[in-house]
């Protein structure tokens, strides 16, 4: 299973990537071979602000709907509309086409209680 | 789809270690360990529009009502008339409690004269053969055959070109709810055209031996043709696009076939039955809620509970619900008030505080298609 090393991750399987001034978030390729079939992507407003842990999106898949929260707290910055137009993509491509939003970090340090790739992949193997 | 009530090890099936094998993630339904999907629930769900597909419902109750009076036994616990079932035929009908609710749906399938084969749910299997034998006529016996039996469920616009190839049975040559021997497969052999997706298919009723080596032997030979195994998964997902309804679900006691839409299961002409008074009665009151489906253009899936409004107010609430990859969009069934029950209604669902426009529509979503596309000859293997 895919694990990129230059991505941290949380304990429920989300990821996230630290670009300039924004954090890039997704879901891991763990999550989304859980959640199989994803059909319905329902993301936060542009503005909306987050807090760490607490749920910032919802993906639904045939079976049932899922929180997803985010990394770190922040402000939302962008989304990914293709993603709500075409939500397999988080099957096809859950690290590339399938982000889900960017936020601006609030609180940086923050970052430093999510898990490094080694942590997450023996976290999902245990 | 679970049981909260089941305890104890689940009940496996004769082809569990075939759904392990294929790698499947199984689910508890209703104290039974079966697969819920092999791949992808999607997928599973277009082989079976698109080819074939391959299931286990062995956890359905099989049950035999013989002798001279199988016929008015079942004429007395169900709605339908049976007098009017030829054998080799089969119905779709519905068990009442004297109040008019369903306690259970289930097909009959006539065998010969005097015997009947019931294939009823597996939630459902006790207390159906319990209210079966409470409410025997005469000479009649009712005798729960499941233990020791599978069915398998071959479905698909691919289905009838395989079996025939597969089996010496007569397959292209039944009819739609048309039932037959497959005699060199044990007593009580039967294949049946009849299914759960709306579309073409047939059932296999089978000694367990038999089961698994039609399973393996229609596997090997229909997968290059793009076959597979299907889970419950699928199965759900099937019946709601076909806008069938799904006992426990759609209906339980508490609602009439009147209230679920099927009315056209109720003979009309035929001796008393229990529950018959009740649906009279009923009719002349007049409904407060009736059976319905609807789509969004876009949106989540519609799930069991969601209240339904139109006009700023509540006016039911949504029983099952799924995507539909066929039609893409999102489908829903549930109850409504009967003004709001007509197609073109317009109505709206409240989704973690959002709200997406519904549209009710005439059931079924999907009708199935006639092409039975052609298939080059197959390697016999049963």
């Amino acid at each position: 299973m895919q694990v990129p090393a230059e991505l941290r991750y949380t304990k429920t399987h989300e990821w996230m990537k630290r670009e300039a001034s924004e954090a890039v978030v997704g879901i891991t390729a763990h999550a989304q071979e859980e959640l199989r079939d994803v059909v319905f992507v329902e993301l936060p407003k542009v503005g909306k602000a987050v807090k760490q842990g607490e749920p910032a999106a919802v993906i639904e898949s045939v079976k049932a709907a899922f929180d997803i929260y985010a990394p770190v707290s922040g402000t939302v910055t962008r989304v990914n509309e293709a993603v709500a137009k075409t939500p397999q993509l988080v099957n096809q491509d859950c690290y590339g086409a399938g982000w889900l939003f960017a936020l601006a970090p609030s609180a940086p340090a923050e970052a430093s209680s999510l898990l490094s790739s080694e942590a997450y992949a023996k976290q999902v193997q245990a | 789809m679970s049981s909260a009530l089941t305890t104890g090890p689940l009940q496996k099936t004769a082809l569990h270690e075939r759904h392990r094998q294929l790698g499947a993630k199984m689910t508890d339904f209703h104290g039974w360990d079966m697969p819920l999907y092999y791949t992808s629930i999607l997928e599973e769900h277009q082989a079976v529009r698109q080819a074939l597909g391959l299931f286990d419902v062995s956890h359905m109750g099989q049950v035999l009502v013989t002798g001279p009076d199988a016929r008015e036994t079942l004429n007395r616990c169900l709605v339908s008339d049976l007098a009017q079932v030829e054998s080799g035929r089969a119905c779709y009908t519905l068990m009442l409690n004297p109040e008019g609710g369903i306690l259970d749906d289930l097909i009959v399938y006539r065998l010969g004269e005097q015997d009947y084969l019931v294939i009823v749910n597996c939630g459902n299997r006790a207390s159906d053969v319990a209210w079966l034998n409470a409410h025997r006529e005469g000479r009649a016996t009712v005798t729960d055959i499941s233990q020791g039996r599978s069915i398998v469920s071959v479905q698909g616009p691919l289905a009838c070109r395989v079996l025939e190839q597969m089996l010496d049975a007569k397959v292209a040559g039944l009819s739609r709810f048309g039932i037959a021997p497959v005699r060199h497969m044990g007593p009580e052999a039967c294949i049946a055209r009849t299914g759960y997706t709306g579309g073409d298919g047939f059932e296999l009723f089978l000694p367990d031996a038999h089961a698994k080596r039609l399973w393996d032997a229609i596997l090997s030979a229909a997968q290059p043709l793009g076959a597979r195994p299907v889970g419950l998964g699928a199965r759900d997902t099937l019946r709601v696009e076909a806008g069938l309804r799904l006992y426990g679900t759609d209906m339980d006691a508490s609602t009439s076939p009147l209230e679920a839409g099927l009315e056209w299961t109720v003979a009309a002409n035929k001796p008393d039955f229990i529950g018959r008074a009740a649906l009279a009665h009923q009719r002349l009151q007049g409904l407060t809620r009736r059976f319905a489906g609807f789509e969004l253009a876009q949106g989540p899936i519609p799930r069991g509970g969601t209240a339904l409004e139109a006009g700023g107010r509540i006016v039911g609430t949504v029983t099952s619900g799924t995507f539909s990859p066929v039609l893409n969009k999102p489908l829903g069934m549930g109850y409504v008030e009967p003004a709001c029950a007509a197609p073109g209604v317009a109505l709206t669902m409240t989704v973690r505080s959002q709200r997406y426009a519904a549209t009710v529509v005439k059931l079924p979503f999907w009708k199935g298609q006639a092409k039975q596309p052609a298939i080059p000859n197959l390697e016999r293997t049963t």
